[in-house]
């Protein structure tokens, strides 16, 4: 996985809360085998809209979301973060993220940036008065800015340590959980009896 | 010197905790706990890249004894004995079929007796037991948590992890009771106190949380009800959704071909009824309801929160305090071109669906039959019948379900997912409605543009009866026919 240690991009404000992961792309786009290719998918049905601001330049060619609350809920599609990415987003900045969604975001190296309420608020604002304004999300000190002069947002964000260093490392977690196959093997070996299996 | 004796401090803890702590393979400070998974359900969706990524490692499955796999998001439910006729529906199958293969995973296809919704078969083979750790990269992954099994759904990065370790880090979760006191009554169900709940919770009031669901009211349901309180743990942000094992859970799983046998089957028995929540241990949070005032419940708009009693009306967003929730009502009732005010069973529908990992089971095709019997289907209202698996469609029709819904002219399908992702044919057109026993109201989830009321089994059949949102309560009496 790719290291990230800071983005800075051209945000783009979703005005909505609950954006489930339907929204974020719809069932009939998961049918691919690979990695990539769903950014057509990203929001389908909204972009039909002329209205909507991925439509919108310069909004068009963001990199970071700032999006409601309750981002990412349902599926577990892990397609939605592929989606998100293949689009070129790097990073999407909500007061709350689904579990799942937020799981798969770190896997995949998307960064979910946990804010106050307020300063989604304060973001959405400023990114409709000035569009094209950067938004930088920088995991090192966990802080995202944008914007000059008094209108400026400062603000910490949420993610949990782990998440951070691994994505500021760059590391895959396979590997990681590999490295203790010694506790796997001695973990198995203690297993009862009772236990299903699926071969026989 | 003496011997150093292990003093055990007594603590007390809950099911989710020592489900969890059982399945603990490494502990370290600043780290997520590494987890030992028990069972790893596989589908066609989440799962080819996760495959890819083993092959590009050059990783191998380390547990196929403990996976298995199956065909049922975007299988067809008509014409199943034949190649599936959309090719990039096939393909994803096809890699299914090929990936079971070369990495040696037991896989139920499509026309296989076994096949079915992941969440379905499970249960059914005898594989999802009390204790247990389940993963699949789908959300209603937490439908197996009625076993008193810890289950939540993955993506397919972790899909990836888990085929090649059988572990996953993961962060311990805090803990919430749903305290259901009460009994329901006659001709309200497991989906409609559901349905309740989230109304009160919200989409997001369970996250960070494993549920258990306990209380007279739960622990009188079937093992199939319980399915549908845990299936929709994730509609209110759960982790997962639990039920402590009791004789009910023993019952349904002795004898299935995978349950424990002999003396394994006492031993699990014993560990099992160990499982349930220590009488003195405490919950992060808990949310007390009561079954006795509950009626049916449907939802209105977007999202699985949004719902009222089936004798209410569309809300008014301008009487909600808080002003997201107004603004997401206000969407929601321009996509489901609703107005405030109008009465529930003034709505009327184009499509039922009976079906899903919600309401798919044997149970739930014995209620919407019994509503069905000696009545037909509304004109320009469609009926969708889809049992969850396949098994699930032999035994209806041994039953002569199937022949009650012909008669009553609804289509029968095969077994899948179906309708209630619109993933494979059966969608919704643009701007068509549906009363669905499926598990997400969300905009276009069951074809693009299509608009969904989320609605129990009896519902849903009195619905397509009447052409507008009902209970069996509203229908006249069938008449006793041949024998006047």
């Amino acid at each position: 996985m790719e290291k990230f240690t800071q983005h800075t991009g051209i945000g783009v404000p979703l005005r909505r809360s609950n954006v489930d992961t339907d929204q974020i792309i719809p069932a009939s786009y998961l049918k691919r085998v690979t990695r990539t290719g769903f950014e057509d998918g990203l929001f389908a049905a909204w972009r039909n809209d002329p209205g909507f601001v991925l439509n919108r330049e310069p909004y068009a060619a963001g990199s970071v979301l700032v999006a409601g609350p309750d981002f990412g809920t349902g599926s577990s599609r892990e397609h939605a973060v592929w989606a998100l990415q293949n689009y070129g987003f790097r990073a999407v900045v909500s007061p709350r993220f689904a579990d799942i969604f937020r799981g798969n975001s770190g896997k995949a190296g998307l960064v979910a940036a946990q804010v106050d309420e307020k300063v989604v608020q304060r973001l959405w604002d400023l990114l409709e008065a000035e569009p094209g304004t950067t938004v930088t999300v920088d995991l090192e000190s966990r802080t995202v800015r944008a914007g000059e002069g008094p209108d400026a947002v400062e603000d910490s964000f949420d993610i949990d340590d782990y998440t951070r260093w691994r994505l500021l490392e760059g590391l895959d977690d396979i590997g990681i959980t590999l490295s203790h196959a010694d506790d796997i093997d001695a973990f198995e070996a203690a297993r009862p009896s009772y236990k299903p299996v699926t071969l026989h | 010197m003496p011997e150093e004796q292990e003093v055990e401090i007594y603590r007390a803890r809950t099911l989710a905790e020592k489900v969890w702590e059982e399945h603990v393979v490494r502990r370290a400070d600043g780290e997520p706990d590494l987890l030992y998974i028990d069972l790893h359900l596989i589908h066609e969706v989440t799962s080819p890249q996760a495959f890819d990524g083993l092959r590009l490692a050059g990783r191998r499955v380390r547990r196929p004894d403990l996976t298995v796999a199956t065909e049922d998001h975007n299988v067809p439910t008509v014409d199943w004995d034949k190649p599936i006729a959309d090719p990039v529906s096939r393909t994803q199958v096809e890699t299914l079929r090929r990936n079971a293969e070369e990495f040696g995973v037991r896989l139920h296809p499509l026309g296989d007796k076994e096949q079915g919704i992941v969440h379905i078969i499970g249960p059914q083979l005898g594989l999802t037991q009390p204790g247990m750790t389940i993963v699949c990269g789908d959300s209603h992954t937490s439908t197996h948590g009625a076993f008193g099994a810890l289950a939540f759904g993955i993506g397919t990065s972790e899909v990836e992890h888990v085929l090649a370790t059988q572990t996953l880090p993961q962060s311990r979760p805090k803990t919430m009771a749903v305290t259901v006191n009460g009994s329901l009554p006659d001709g309200v169900t497991a989906k409609d106190l559901v349905l309740t709940l989230i109304a009160h919770t919200g989409t997001g009031g369970g996250q960070g949380y494993v549920v258990e669901y306990r209380g007279p009211a739960i622990e009188e349901l079937s093992m199939e009800g319980r399915m549908t309180i845990c299936n929709m743990s994730i509609e209110w942000g759960a982790k997962a959704g639990m039920i402590a094992p009791d004789q009910t859970t023993f019952d349904y799983i002795e004898g299935r071909p995978e349950a424990p046998k002999g003396a394994d089957w006492d031993a699990a028995v014993e560990h099992w009824r160990s499982l349930r929540t220590d009488a003195d241990a405490t919950f992060d949070k808990e949310i007390v309801l009561d079954a006795s005032t509950m009626t049916p419940f449907v939802t209105w708009g977007t999202n699985p929160g949004q719902g009222v009693p089936l004798g209410g009306a569309v809300p008014d967003p301008a009487d909600l305090e808080d002003a997201d929730d107004r603004v997401a009502a206000e969407k929601a009732l321009e996509y489901m071109a609703l107005e405030a005010g109008t009465p529930m069973r003034e709505i009327s529908v184009d499509t039922v669906f009976v079906g899903s990992c919600t309401n798919g089971r044997i149970e739930d095709l014995r209620l919407a039959a019994e509503v069905l019997r000696g009545r037909t289907v509304a004109a320009d209202t469609r009926l969708l019948v889809v049992p969850g698996s396949a098994r699930v469609r032999l035994q209806a029709e041994d039953e002569g379900l199937d022949v009650v819904f012909k008669e009553a002219g609804a289509e029968w399908r095969g077994a899948g997912c179906s309708m209630c992702l619109g993933m494979n044919p059966d969608q919704l057109a643009p701007g068509e409605r549906s009363a669905s026993t499926s598990n997400r109201n969300f905009e276009g989830r069951q074809g693009k543009g299509g608009r969904t009321h989320l609605v129990s089994v009896p519902v849903a059949a009195a619905t397509a009866v009447r052409g507008t949102l009902s209970s069996p309560a509203d229908l006249e009496p069938v008449a006793s026919g041949e024998e006047v």
